[in-house]
């Protein structure tokens, strides 16, 4: 994997906002067709740093480059029209637009008619089918309402539509995080799919069961500081089950609640004890 | 919908499409309640009402709020408000007849000098809604007070008076008339230019909207204007070319009721932005924007025609059209509502 280059790779990156360091010397690479879970907890500093990834933030510090180049992006539009989508959890899709019209908003099929440059319906509908139908879900009707989509389903149209575009980074930010338990494996068999095409997918969540089920490579994220970046050999699946659900904080809260339990069992014998004096002196 | 791996099942489009596909157009609500509304009135007045004159007489007070509500429609769907167009009526009026009586430019060039300031005033409009991110309602509540007022204080600074008449006597006014005060006799009745105009208004902008681009992104901008960004739609430019839609509109008003009148008033257009606003609601257009057709503003202005020579026709005074327009404002919301929801269940 080491031989490959990198499509996309931050040296060092610092990124502050005032006074608060969001992400201090952060390195990572991305090599193509890999799916790179970016793990950690909220405050980690995942959300920076794939805003810096997309062209949301610009780092403070430190080295960004994109298919060994140096970049640098004043808009998210910059950044998708290198190829570097990214899929927000909640800004995925318009309820009330049919899927089609979503799926070519900002980007238009136009078909010239006379003096006229029409929306090419009929090519924007059998192409939103047929981009869908490619990663197993079968739509009727294109012309049908996002709203009437499931969660996981608007994801996928979301991801299909940045895969059509021809992304070749695809950042996903938590697409799994409000979907049941059926839906959210919808995505996931679409987050390998995409990677077989060559695609390089981060991809963000806190399930670890996902990240496990899907993730080539592993960087995890504290407090603004990587942890370094495991690949699936180094890194067994309990241990990684452990960090994410934070076995070693809940730990220290176990300990910490039996304290507070055999305080306040000292605090109520002693309690009790009063009473029982009080009681004994009649009052 | 399915997760079935299977593509290519063509045939079961059509399974979807026809009756389920009419039932889901947001026109649809207003469709019926014109049909109601005609009925109505076909009953309890059918001397007047259904007669050739009775029905050019309520096409032509449609056409005049019906050219405003499909200029409102696109403006709605795209997110924003305009409560300005009836002062601009007014301010458009005004400048045209003010520049041909004292300064003695023919009327067709005056009317194309009130076009240019009324463009720039909905230019002026869409960018402060883009560079204050204030609400359009706020930013175009204080145009209706700004140019109603600027239309009085000019008018009355210029000619003493606050209205301007005798427009016929005045050169150009020949071809004006033709183009937008012209009768075309059917039968016994004589049916205005403007109705045509009003249909020309509304079929050129369902193209724009159902057919091209700029109708996507009017859609996509009203739906989720930070997504629409975010996917290269260029939202502010779009924004202000929809307040200039608006006011364009609002010129095209005000030439047709000058030269028809044969004068300009300060105080015409008086709560036209309202009542336009609520045809474009009964035409099935969401207050929250992303969603409406113009064909939709066409029924509810047909509606607001209908209603208001109707209740002429049926001997009833006229007082009572207000109430009538609010009592159904609130129907029209609640029956394209109750569609709605009903429409995206039916095409699961």
């Amino acid at each position: 994997m080491s031989t490959r280059q990198p499509i996309l790779e931050v040296r060092n990156i610092n990124k502050t906002f005032g006074s608060v360091i969001a992400l201090a010397d952060v390195s990572m690479d991305l090599l193509p067709g890999e799916v790179h879970c970016l793990l950690g907890d909220n405050g980690a500093g995942k959300s920076t740093l794939i805003k810096t990834f997309s062209g949301v933030h610009k780092q403070s510090k430190g080295e960004y480059l994109f298919e060994g180049q140096p970049v640098e992006f004043d808009s998210p539009r910059n950044a998708l029209d290198m190829g570097i989508a990214t899929v927000y959890q909640d800004l995925a899709m318009i309820p009330l637009m049919s899927i089609a019209r979503n799926f070519f908003l900002g980007s238009e099929p136009k078909r010239k008619v006379g003096p006229f440059n029409l929306f090419d319906h009929k090519f924007a509908n059998r192409t939103a089918r047929e981009e869908m139908s490619k990663m197993g879900i079968d739509i009727r009707d294109p012309s049908q309402p996002v709203g009437t989509l499931s969660g996981g389903e608007r994801q996928s149209v979301a991801i299909a539509r940045a895969v059509y575009f021809g992304a070749k980074v695809l950042i996903l930010d938590e697409p799994t995080a409000a979907l049941g338990v059926k839906q959210a494996g919808t995505v996931l068999r679409y987050i390998v799919q995409s990677k077989s095409k060559g695609i390089a997918v981060i991809f963000i969540t806190h399930n670890p069961h996902h990240a496990y089920t899907v993730g080539d490579r592993f960087t995890i994220l504290k407090r603004g500081r990587t942890l370094g970046t495991f690949t699936k050999n180094e890194l067994p699946r309990e241990e990684m089950v452990r960090m994410m659900s934070g076995q070693d904080e809940l730990e220290a809260l176990t300990h910490e609640l039996e304290e507070f339990r055999h305080s306040d069992d000292l605090k109520a014998a002693g309690q009790s004890t009063e009473i029982d004096q009080q009681l004994a002196r009649g009052s | 919908m399915t997760t079935t791996a299977q593509a290519n099942q063509d045939e079961r489009v059509a399974e979807v499409g026809g009756l389920r596909k009419f039932l889901s157009r947001p026109e649809l609500g207003a469709f019926g309640g014109a049909i109601l509304v005609w009925l109505f009135f076909a009953i309890v007045a059918p001397v007047g009402f259904l007669s050739l004159r009775g029905t050019a007489n309520y096409l032509e007070v449609s056409a005049q709020i019906g050219i405003l509500a499909v200029a409102v429609a696109l403006l709605m769907i795209g997110g924003e408000f305009d409560l300005s167009i009836g002062s601009l009526v007014a301010l458009s009026g005004a400048a045209t007849a003010i520049l041909t009586t004292q300064y003695g430019l023919p009327l067709y060039v005056s009317a194309i000098i009130a076009l240019i300031f009324a463009l720039l005033a909905g230019m002026l409009n869409g960018y402060l809604v883009v560079r204050t991110k204030l609400p359009s309602f706020i930013i175009t509540l204080a145009g209706l007070f700004v140019y109603r007022g600027l239309t009085i204080a000019m008018t009355r600074l210029i000619t003493g008076r606050t209205q301007v008449g005798g427009l016929d006597d005045m050169p150009g006014y020949g071809l004006m008339e033709s183009l937008f005060a012209l009768r075309i006799p059917i039968g016994e009745a004589n049916f205005r230019i403007s109705i045509l105009w009003w249909f020309l208004f509304a079929g050129i902008a369902t193209f724009i909207l159902l057919r091209t681009q700029i109708g996507n992104w009017i859609f996509g901008l009203g739906g989720d204007e930070t997504a629409a960004r975010n996917v290269g739609v260029p939202v502010d430019r779009l924004k202000i070319g929809l307040f200039m839609t608006t006011a364009f509109s609002a010129w095209l008003v005000s030439t047709i009721t000058v030269i028809q009148v044969k004068s300009a008033d300060t105080l015409r257009g008086d709560q036209f932005e309202f009542i336009a606003i609520i045809a474009v609601v009964i035409g099935g257009t969401l207050l929250t924007g992303g969603y409406g057709s113009a064909i939709g503003a066409v029924f509810g202005a047909l509606i607001f025609g209908m209603v208001r020579q109707g209740l002429v026709f049926w001997g009833v005074d006229a007082d009572w059209f207000q109430v009538f327009m609010g009592a159904m404002l609130i129907v029209a919301v609640l029956v394209n509502n109750f569609i709605r929801k009903r429409a995206e269940v039916a095409n699961r």
